[in-house]
């Protein structure tokens, strides 16, 4: 049983166990627009809440993606390397970024829920 | 929808930037840049006393074409670049940018009081591009195809007067329309109905005119930058270069003869990962030499790109430099501007 948690930045994290597969909402995608380019952290970085844990790049911007909770970066997806458009075409699925183990899952609390997150996303647009 | 210049726009449709500035150099592109300033121009010696404001050489201009030039402030920095056209020996037609349009106009009918600006704010301007844009824009108004490059014309369309040039900002061959804001709409739905049509918004304008290696007034120059330094020497005639003649004659003048100081310089990355405006140029030594005016993904090279002002001593085509982005070398080498070759039509 997996449940997904979301940032005001528009981060999900889909917690399975300890860990959490951190990536970008599909809202986020659309308003970045065709991405053509990510940085990934290398296996082993501990990440603090909040802190820039990748950089995602579309034809018209440079954003940060940031760690939803604190912990050490377990895992990356190499195949957004290659190709970026998996970003665009399936962010909750092939273009995740990366796999955190989560330090403390108190922190998941202080996230959003797929309803709050919803009714964020309407109030942005 | 994003502000720009005091106006709405849309950066992107709903196939996004990639696919809108593919289609452009594959088929053919239709923007809105009816934000942009038109006016004409007239009076007696509107010629000379127009070269009085710009380095561009008018007088040697055919009726009917088409110069690139730049307004230039007393130091030789560019307020404004611009297209201008000779519609007769008392009449040319003015396309300014957006953002300096009011101040354009209000600089021009300051400088030459004895002349008559009529700014057309009831016009809008719609530009369609690429390599089909010819075999679209025949179909509606035969002729079209046979003018070359940088020409202009009046056609009528169902009564009304459209004032075309063949030009743009794309690299690629192709119209800008002048049309009544009343008849705008009805006209474009006219074009868009051709399959081979299709909206393309701001983001992609910017990513097809850094492509063709084409400034962006405001970031690649501006009134700190002469014309020399923006690498524009090409826009300035034999005859220009040694008259002078233009606000800021001296400076430009030194820099042609001694070269400037920086130049506008394009620069090609080795890995993935975009340099974008603000990031800074170093040398082999770590040296800030520079910095990146314009940068991007390159949708038709399918890498980044970049433009910038660099010491004239790392100027030279083939210099290895490093743009700094979060802090980290990016390397890249100093490359000849276009960076994908223009298609614009000579002529039939």
């Amino acid at each position: 049983m997996s449940e997904t948690r979301y940032t005001k930045d528009h981060e999900y994290i889909r917690v399975e166990g300890d860990v959490g597969i951190v990536g970008i909402t599909d809202f986020a995608q659309g308003q970045l627009g065709d991405v053509v380019f990510v940085e990934l952290p290398q296996a082993g970085k501990v990440v603090a809440k909040g802190a820039e844990a990748a950089v995602v790049e579309s034809v018209k911007a440079a954003s940060e993606v940031y760690a939803p909770v604190s912990g050490e970066v377990v895992d990356v997806n190499g195949a957004i390397e290659g190709q970026p458009g998996l970003v665009n075409e399936d962010p909750a699925g092939k273009g995740w970024f990366l796999k955190i183990k989560i330090k403390d899952k108190a922190e998941l609390s202080e996230l959003m829920d797929e309803a709050a997150y919803q009714a964020f996303v309407s109030s942005c647009s | 929808m994003v502000p720009f210049a005091g106006y709405d726009m849309p950066v992107q449709y709903p196939d996004g930037i990639l696919t809108e500035h593919l289609h452009t150099r594959s088929q053919a592109g239709l923007f809105d840049v009816s934000h942009m300033g038109q006016a004409f121009l007239s009076g007696a010696n509107v010629i000379a006393r127009f070269e009085t404001l710009v380095p561009g050489d008018v007088a040697s201009l055919g009726q009917g074409r088409i110069r690139y030039t730049q307004l230039l402030n007393a130091e030789g920095g560019i307020l404004d670049d611009m297209m201008v056209t000779r519609l007769s020996d008392d009449r040319l037609f003015l396309v300014v940018n957006a953002a300096c349009k009011h101040q354009d106009f209000a600089h021009i009918a300051r400088a030459l009081p004895d002349l008559k600006l009529d700014i057309l704010d009831t016009r809008a301007l719609i530009a369609l591009q690429g390599p089909l844009a010819s075999s679209v824009l025949s179909q509606l108004l035969p002729g079209v195809e046979l003018m070359p490059f940088m020409s202009a014309k009046n056609f009528m369309h169902n009564g009304v007067e459209l004032y075309i040039s063949r030009s743009g900002y794309t690299g690629e061959d192709g119209y800008e329309i002048s049309v009544p804001e009343h008849q705008a709409e009805s006209f474009a739905q006219t074009l868009l109905a051709d399959a081979r049509v299709k909206w393309i918004g701001l983001g992609a304008r910017d990513s097809l005119r850094l492509e063709a290696g084409l400034c962006l007034y405001g970031h690649d120059i501006d009134t700190t930058t002469t014309p020399i330094e923006g690498d524009l020497i090409w826009s300035i005639s034999k005859r220009r270069r040694a008259e002078g003649g233009f606000p800021g004659a001296a400076l430009v003048q030194k820099h042609i003869a001694e070269g400037a100081p920086r130049k506008r310089v394009g620069l090609a990355l080795d890995g993935k990962a975009p340099a974008r405006e603000g990031a800074e140029i170093a040398d082999s030594t770590g040296a800030i030499v520079g910095r990146v005016t314009s940068g991007g993904f390159a949708p038709s090279l399918q890498k980044p790109i970049a433009m910038g002002y660099v010491d004239v001593a790392h100027a030279a085509l083939g210099t290895e430099l490093n743009l700094i982005v979060r802090g980290k070398p990016l390397p890249a080498r100093v490359v000849a501007f276009p960076f994908v070759p223009t298609r614009y039509f000579r002529g039939p």
